[in-house]
């Protein structure tokens, strides 16, 4: 469809998870720019993951960030944030905000969400008594548990209880265990999560949900919630069944309830229960109103769950671009992952399907209740509940409705290696990612139609698994099967000298205790025919070599220039400088944390004024001069040696810099001595060869001046210590680092990063910066956080030793070449004019500098210096 | 060591016609399985020196030349690339766009991608090279 002049105007009103569903599935489709949006949040802040709220304690806004925040940077994309809409004019097709401004609209979605019930019990308004829907409920309780906790003498508990025994009330009720409270969860009906899981399942989830310290009362209704006789707050719930609990803070989940006043005011037909009614193109009786997530009213009735609402936001923007989509009906399969205890649930998980045949395995000592629903034949599947091992969850929900194969269904039931299920072939209809509502067959065609080779790749082309990564493992299972099917071999190899991957070939070094190229390659490359019609191992390539000298180098084998190493280097490694585009290089002395002297600057200005260098500060806080020759390189380094600096490492797959913000010493706002760490964590890292290049930053207070969450490492003070992130990187995917572990002491801080780098060393793949490989690590960063923290693999004094070989180890590299004629005699520019610059080059001068000549300018003449610029050496 | 035996070999200079035989080095001065740069007026040559390693087949202990410019970058830095094997094929990988051509035939065997700049072919011109006394010739045309 071609733009026909102005966009039409989208009003969003709600700012919720489905709204941001619906401007992201519309920016992606809208090619031709057709519409403009706007997005009215009532929030003060962009949509974020209101299932993931638990993940703010742990993990900050970050932890609850949602989608691709440059959505927002759209020039056609307007989020108002902190700007409720008052009311709508249907027939003048305008909404009005808190503010009283008037916006017009062609088309209007109510994305308004839902507000947390708040059942009529006396009390109910007592200080101290939550709701659990919004990052304000859950920072509210944060507050009052803590302000409790300071009140109280050392040791005795903040005292919880969560009225609601549903999906939700878990949630909260393991918030409050979070955060260090006791938690009671009080449910009126007979078992927990009542809506997704049959008594069965509830009675084991029970013992599951106790054994996390947390109690649990069914069948019990409160009846009043009393103030304390002294503070007036919350202090006692009372039961119908006469039964008392004292608390310190109650959370009410008990449901929520469509916000659907603006619809009502407008006059739009609501359902009985609310929510303002859609057909199944999700529009209301008016035209050009639409209704999404939980305030839409679809089928006659609201649904809480988001999967069903990102389908209405697709369907919406489906019909907006002229599209025929209907809403397929509500996808209701759940899975919760509540302190450690797995819950799922789908279909018809309570059997409800006229002679359905329940199939159930239970284990009550290990808390373990799995059920099928199947057909009377009992072969469809019609649902599922899975208590305490949802491993089956992932691969047999996409089988709602389909037959099983096998003669056995209890089969699939049975504990992971007990057997073994049958191998399920899902229907390419089969809906895999309940989040996106990617199906099998659309994860087969990113492999067949769209050249994916890998989990990332069908990530980025699908949207599978990019919410909440459950289906991931079957996302997997998918893309490894069609590969292979497309005669695609799922191959680690490196290349063809060597069937490992570079992890695999690490471990292989290590325990085999080799220490060169031509042992290494006679015992595990690959035999390849040589031209005498014989086999030979072959000598490597541009791809292993370079791998083999990173693994030489991280296992210490001293100087990269020594003996068989040097062939295996890069000739930025080789050279110890960074090729540029007209065969000179770059130089980058060392300068930890950004920080150098002013006589350093004077000795590296004098070195760019005397050979003619092009100079330019880097991203990382120091300075690159460019235009070196390979035989300057040896002169160049003894002026920068005997100044006091050492090589930069910016040639190497090794640590670049530490960038550091000024810090305590000088800022106003810092809380701790940035520049001293990132100096100290720069000496220790310095030369550690890595898979990929590394970066770090170190940011002095939560300001985050030194931008250290777009480092693999990044440090931010707190007036208690450190919080360290990884995963991080700029680049062409940028990514934020993640938070890892919080309020480290200095020596904790070390341990830490020496454990993380040392694992992303030994175990990420050739090229692969630390993001995509905790995304690779199992269990992702809580594995990698397994491994380092609680030393899961029982490899951390491994890990410790060797960092601090590395650490007792190091020397720097040019020193060391300078110190050896053979070594620099590397450094000829011609084997028989061994001082000669490259008659070939060509400069111009730009700006004050100069710079290669363009072929243009070459062509005319234009070049104002060849090579041999005078030098005053 | 073996010498590179060129069955035809001419006299090391004077020879008749436009190619001629220049001394470039000590075979000592060049690094197994590394490269280097030779300059003969302006026209520059990457020696490469392979040991004598099974890997290598036949031409294991010999030692190669092809042109220093990469076509790929106009770059005078082939000498700088890593010396390896491709099926058998002793290799040396262009530092700057890591295309991988043949040290014996001059073929580019991998293009990663990219086309040779304006005016230049993708398959390196290669120089026949003789090892005499423990120096090395190389043929110029």
């Amino acid at each position: 469809m071609v733009n026909s002049g102005t966009p039409q105007h989208l009003v969003v009103v709600g700012g919720g998870m489905v709204a941001q569903r619906l401007v992201e599935a519309l920016r992606a489709r809208d090619d031709a720019g057709r519409y403009r949006v706007t997005v009215f949040a009532e929030e003060p802040r962009a949509p974020y993951d209101r299932v993931g709220l638990t993940r703010w304690f742990s993990e900050g806004v970050d932890g609850i960030a949602l989608g691709d925040p440059d959505l927002w940077a759209d020039p056609l994309v307007t989020l108002h944030t902190d700007r409720g809409i008052e009311s709508i004019d249907r027939a003048a097709r305008t909404v009005t905000d808190r503010l009283g401004h008037v916006h017009a609209y062609d088309e209007l979605v109510l994305a308004t969400g839902s507000s947390a019930a708040m059942p009529p019990i006396p009390g109910n308004d007592l200080p101290g008594v939550f709701v659990y829907r919004t990052l304000d409920d859950v920072a509210a309780l944060r507050g009052w548990v803590e302000e409790k906790r300071r009140g109280f003498p050392a040791g005795k508990p903040v005292r919880g209880a969560v009225i609601g025994g549903g999906l939700l009330g878990l949630e909260a009720a393991g918030a409050l265990t979070a955060l260090g409270a006791q938690a009671t969860v009080i449910e009126f009906g007979t078992h927990l999560m009542g809506v997704q899981v049959d008594l069965g399942g509830g009675q084991a989830l029970r013992r599951l949900i106790n054994a996390q310290g947390i109690g649990v009362r069914t069948e019990t209704a409160t009846s009043q919630m009393r103030p304390h006789r002294r503070t007036g707050h919350v202090g006692r719930l009372d039961f119908a069944d006469g039964g008392r609990l004292d608390v310190d803070v109650v959370v009410v989940a008990t449901g929520v309830r469509p916000r659907d006043e603006l619809a009502r005011a407008a006059g739009l037909p609501v359902g009985e229960r609310g929510g303002a009614v859609v057909d199944l193109t999700c529009r209301t009786e008016d035209p050009h109103v639409w209704a999404v997530g939980e305030v839409a009213c679809i089928e006659g009735r609201c649904i809480g769950l988001v999967a069903p609402g990102n389908t209405m936001a697709e369907v919406v923007v489906d019909r907006l671009l002229g599209g025929e989509a209907e809403f397929p009906g509500a996808d209701t399969a759940t899975k919760l992952k509540l302190s450690g205890v797995d819950v799922a649930s789908f279909g018809d998980a309570h059997a409800r399907t006229e002679d359905a045949v329940e199939v159930v395995w239970a284990d009550p000592v290990a808390g373990v209740y799995k059920k099928l629903v199947l057909s009377d034949d009992a072969r469809t599947l019609l649902g599922g509940v899975f208590v305490g091992d949802a491993a089956p969850y992932a691969s047999l929900r996409p089988m709602l409705g389909a037959e099983l194969p096998g003669d056995d269904p209890s089969a699939f039931l049975l504990p992971e290696g007990g057997g073994g299920a049958p191998g399920l072939e899902l229907p390419d209809e089969a809906n895999v990612c309940s989040c996106n509502g990617v199906s099998a067959g659309t994860i087969r065609g990113a492999v067949t139609e769209h050249a994916c080779t890998d989990v990332p790749g069908v990530k980025a082309c699908t949207r599978a698994g990019t919410t909440c990564g459950a289906c991931l493992p079957l996302v997997k299972k998918l893309v490894d099967t069609e590969l292979e099917r497309a005669g695609i071999e799922v191959s680690t190899a490196l290349c063809e000298h060597f069937a490992m991957s570079r992890a695999q070939l690490f471990d292989a070094v290590r325990v085999a205790d080799l220490h060169s190229f031509s042992e290494i390659v006679d015992r595990f490359g690959t035999e390849a025919v040589v031209d005498d019609g014989g086999t030979a191992k072959g000598r490597g390539c541009d791809i292993c070599k370079p791998v083999v000298a990173s693994i030489l180098a991280s296992l210490g084998n001293g100087h990269i220039l020594a003996g068989e190493q040097s062939t295996l280097q890069d000739t930025n490694d080789h050279m110890l400088a960074n090729l540029q585009k007209d065969g000179t290089y770059s130089v980058v002395p060392r300068m930890p944390g950004g920080e150098v002297t002013p006589e350093g600057l004077i000795v590296v200005g004098e070195v760019a004024r005397d050979f003619g260098l092009y100079t330019k500060i880097t991203g990382g806080q120091r300075i690159d001069m460019f235009g070196a020759r390979v035989e300057q390189l040896p002169d160049i380094w003894r002026r920068l040696v005997d100044a006091g600096f050492e090589s930069g490492h910016a040639y190497g797959k090794s640590l670049r810099t530490v960038k550091s913000c000024v810090g305590s010493t000088w800022c106003r706002y810092g809380v701790q001595d940035s520049v001293g760490m990132a100096v100290e964590l720069e000496l220790r890292y310095r030369g550690l060869r890595s898979p990929h290049k590394l970066k770090m930053g170190v940011s002095g207070c939560a300001r985050e001046c030194a931008e250290a969450r777009g480092k693999d490492v990044g440090v931010i003070a707190t007036d208690k210590g450190w919080n360290v992130y990884v995963g991080g990187n700029g680049g062409q995917t940028p990514r934020h680092a993640q938070l890892f572990a919080e309020d480290l002491t200095s020596e904790e801080l070390l341990r830490t990063i020496d454990r993380f780098l040392m694992y992303y060393v030994r175990t990420a793949d050739r090229l692969q910066r630390t993001a995509p490989w905790i995304e690779e690590v199992d269990g992702g960063l809580e594995g990698v956080r397994q491994v380092i923290m609680e030393d899961s693999l029982g490899i951390c004094a491994d890990l410790d030793a060797a960092m601090a070989r590395h650490v007792e180890n190091y020397e720097d590299e040019w020193k060391a070449v300078l110190e050896d004629p053979e070594k620099l005699r590397r450094f000829s520019s011609f084997v028989n004019a061994p001082k000669d610059a490259d008659p070939s080059l060509a400069y111009v001068t730009e700006r004050g500098q100069r710079r290669p000549a363009t072929p243009a300018e070459r062509a005319a003449g234009v070049v104002v210096a060849g090579p041999k610029l005078e030098v005053r050496a | 060591m073996t010498v590179h035996d060129v069955a035809q070999a001419p006299a090391a200079t004077g020879a008749a016609g436009p190619a001629r035989w220049e001394r470039a080095c000590l075979l000592s001065d060049l690094f197994p399985e590394r490269g280097a740069a030779a300059l003969f007026g302006d026209t520059q040559v990457a020696l490469f020196r392979l040991p004598e390693e099974r890997g290598y087949g036949s031409h294991g202990g010999r030692v190669y030349a092809v042109q220093n410019l990469d076509p790929f970058s106009g770059a005078h830095v082939l000498s700088r690339g890593i010396v390896g094997t491709r099926a058998g094929e002793p290799t040396v990988a262009s530092p700057v766009y890591k295309q991988v051509f043949s040290l014996v035939t001059g073929r580019c065997l991998v293009l990663a991608d990219k086309s040779p700049k304006d005016g230049y072919e993708p398959d390196l011109a290669v120089h026949e090279v003789e090892v005499r006394d423990g120096a090395v010739l190389v043929r110029l045309s």
